[in-house]
Formats: C-alpha cells, sequence, structure tokens
C-alpha cells in the first residue's frame, strides 16, 4: 500500500512537473504570435470577439512587465478565443438560416 | 451487353429528368424575395402579440407592456429628445458657408421623407442611409461631416423624423440584383449569430421581445428603426441607428463595425423594409 502510494505521488509529480515550469519571454512571444494570427483572421472574417482584443491586449501589458506566466496564460486564453470567433463564423454561414423567419 | 447499355442509358436520361424537374425547386427556395419575407416577419410579431396593436410594434418595448407604456406615454409630454429636436430644426435651417442648406440635398426640401429612407442607389450600387446623405450633403457643400452616432447626426435626424412622424415606412427595392443582394446580405447579418455571447441581432429582438435581459425589456424587431434616432437613458442622451447597431454588437462582445459600413447599411435597408407600412414614430424615447 505504501508502495502504491509513493508510486502515485512519483506518477503525479512526473505528470505536474513540467507545466508547473514557469513561461518564458521566448514561450510568451510564440503563443503572442499565434493568438494574433488567429485574432487576425476573425477581423478579417468581421467576427472578432471584444473580449479576444482585451485578453491579447492583457497579454502585452503582462509582458511588459515581466510577468511571463500571465502573459503566456493570456495569450493562450486570447487564441482560443479568436479561435472559437472563427468557428462561430464559418458555422453561422449557413447556421443563420435556421433562425429566419420564414 | 445490349440491354444493360440501355438501361444504364434510361437510368441516366431519368436522373437527368429527375434533376430537371427538381431544380428549379432548389433555385425558387433559395430565391431572394423581399415582399414574402416582409410578409412571413409581419405575420410572426402580428400573430405572437395578437392583442398589440400594427401600428404600435413602432413602439419598441412599450408596445409590450402596459405599466412602461403609461410611463412612457406621461413622459411624453415633456420628451427627453425635445432639446434635440429643436436643436435639429435650427441646424437644418441654417445655410452652410456656401449659402445653401440641407433642403437643397433632398427632395422635397427634406421635410416628411424620412419614410424613404434608407433608399437603394442604383448608380453607386449601394444602400444610402439618412445619416449617409445628410453627411454626404455636408461635404459637397464645403462642411465637415459629423459624428455617425449622436450629436449633431442625432439632433438633425430627429428633425426629419419629426417631420415624417405618421407616415408609414416606404421603402422600395428597385428590381436590380444588387438591391437584392444587400437585402439578403441585411437579412444574414441580422439572423447571424455574433459576439461571445453568440447572439444575433434575432436572438433578442425576434425570439425575445417583451421578456427582460436584466433590467431591460426588449423591443421587437418590427418597427424597432422607425423610432429613430432615440434618447436612451441609459445613454444620457441621443443616439441615432448607426449607434444602435454599434451598442448592440459590443453588449454582445463582439466588436462592431463601423459606422455605415456596408453591413450596417444593409441591415438596416433589410429592418427598415420588412416594416413596410408601420408609420414613422421618431425621435423615440427609450429607457
Amino acid at each position: 500500500m505504501k508502495r502504491a502510494c509513493l508510486l502515485a505521488t512519483l506518477v503525479a509529480l512526473t505528470i505536474a512537473l513540467p507545466s508547473a515550469r514557469a513561461a518564458t519571454e521566448a514561450d510568451y512571444k510564440a503563443a503572442y504570435a499565434a493568438a494574433e494570427a488567429a485574432a487576425k483572421e476573425a477581423a478579417s472574417l468581421r467576427h472578432q470577439w471584444t473580449t479576444t482584443v482585451s485578453t491579447l491586449t492583457a497579454a502585452k501589458k503582462a509582458a511588459d512587465g515581466g510577468d511571463f506566466d500571465r502573459a503566456f496564460a493570456a495569450a493562450k486564453e486570447a487564441e482560443a478565443l479568436a479561435k472559437a470567433s472563427i468557428f462561430q463564423a464559418n458555422s453561422e454561414k449557413e447556421a443563420w438560416k435556421a433562425m429566419e423567419i420564414r | 451487353m445490349k440491354t444493360p447499355f440501355s438501361l444504364l442509358l434510361g437510368s441516366v436520361g431519368a436522373a437527368l429528368v429527375a434533376c430537371a424537374l427538381t431544380s428549379p425547386r432548389v433555385v425558387a427556395a433559395d430565391k431572394v424575395d423581399p415582399v414574402a419575407d416582409a410578409k412571413a416577419f409581419q405575420n410572426f410579431f402580428f400573430q405572437k402579440f395578437p392583442n398589440v396593436k400594427r401600428e404600435d410594434f413602432v413602439n419598441g418595448p412599450y408596445s409590450m407592456n402596459e405599466d412602461m407604456k403609461r410611463q412612457w406615454q406621461e413622459k411624453e409630454e415633456f420628451p427627453p429628445y425635445e432639446f434635440a429636436l429643436d436643436a435639429g430644426k435650427e441646424m437644418f435651417a441654417t445655410p452652410f458657408k456656401n449659402g445653401k442648406t440641407y433642403a437643397d440635398c433632398f427632395p422635397n426640401g427634406g421635410i416628411g421623407i424620412r419614410q424613404n429612407y434608407p433608399y437603394f442607389d442604383t448608380k453607386e450600387g449601394k444602400v444610402i442611409t439618412l445619416e449617409l446623405a445628410l453627411n454626404r450633403c455636408r461635404e459637397a457643400n464645403g462642411e465637415a461631416p459629423y459624428s455617425y452616432v449622436k450629436d449633431e447626426m442625432a439632433s438633425l435626424t430627429a428633425y426629419m423624423a419629426y417631420t415624417s412622424r405618421g407616415k408609414p415606412m416606404d421603402i422600395k427595392i428597385p428590381d436590380d440584383p444588387r438591391a437584392l443582394e444587400a437585402f439578403e446580405n441585411g437579412k444574414r447579418y441580422f439572423y447571424t449569430r455574433r459576439g461571445q455571447m453568440n447572439f444575433s441581432c434575432a436572438s433578442c429582438h425576434v425570439q425575445s421581445p417583451g421578456e427582460r435581459i436584466r433590467a431591460e425589456t426588449l423591443a421587437p424587431a418590427l418597427g424597432i428603426l422607425n423610432a429613430m434616432p432615440i434618447y436612451r437613458s441609459e445613454w444620457s442622451g441621443m443616439g441615432t441607428t448607426s449607434r444602435r447597431f454599434v451598442t448592440c454588437n459590443s453588449q454582445t462582445r463582439a466588436v462592431p463595425l463601423e459606422p455605415q459600413s456596408d453591413e450596417y447599411r444593409d441591415v438596416e435597408y433589410f429592418l427598415s423594409y420588412v416594416a413596410n407600412g408601420l408609420p414613422i414614430s421618431g425621435p423615440g424615447a427609450r429607457p
């Protein structure tokens, strides 16, 4: 039983440790570039969300303050928001018809 | 071998005939038919709210709630848009630096014509709204354009709407494929979900008129532009149709488009056309 507990703890630590690593500036820059590209695509589809813009701004602000953990997390969130808005834009190309009064 | 080949030929022939017979129906279903759309749109609201008088839909949330209606009727004795109306009347009559006035830019001297806007300009191939026409008038006479969302533009359109009060909305769609496309684009914009809230204009103003969203009672989409421009207590001031679209987008957490963008002009065209026959009630007042 003790051995099993030890093993479980080791496995949990193995999984948790890499994600607990602090984000670097390079991590942030890569995440921000990906988020920015997705946001540009959403804007070109005329489906940009205000939250994408504000989250991108928050990411940049955190990076400017040297908090790359927060900057990285915000950039990832902005990318997810932008991708969701792109999905919305594409799915609505047909889906809007379901709402139409006929 | 001959029999199977003739069978195959027969099958292909039958398939072609079937396609030829069915394809016109598919085209017909996708055909842009503004008259049918307007009829369906109006009937939807008339049937959903059988106790609301048809001409009352232009009064937005007040048509949905008796208590609100009574409060609004009291308020109409000293309406909050009165200052804008007076300012608009004065601005309308004041000549530009070149001596001309707004009246020189519009049919009938700009009086009693609100119900004809927006219209489709067949030369330009685009929808022209009243706000756009007013700024074009200014620029053609050497004046700087006004902001599309409030202040002077709201005052001018308030005065022009007032001179059309009671006149039925009368939007025309010329026999021009570009006009039909503009109508269809406006319709698509109206029903398309956008923003993080995943709302379309229809989510509030077709599916939920009369219901509350936070403290607000939602207005029906039918006749929603007939009351424009409006004094909104929420804005503590006047706002134009452009302002209304921009605000709606922001509220769904969508980045608004530029005022008088093609999309906004087209959705104004669609919403105005489907309200044909309902009276102009602008300028209006809303909570």
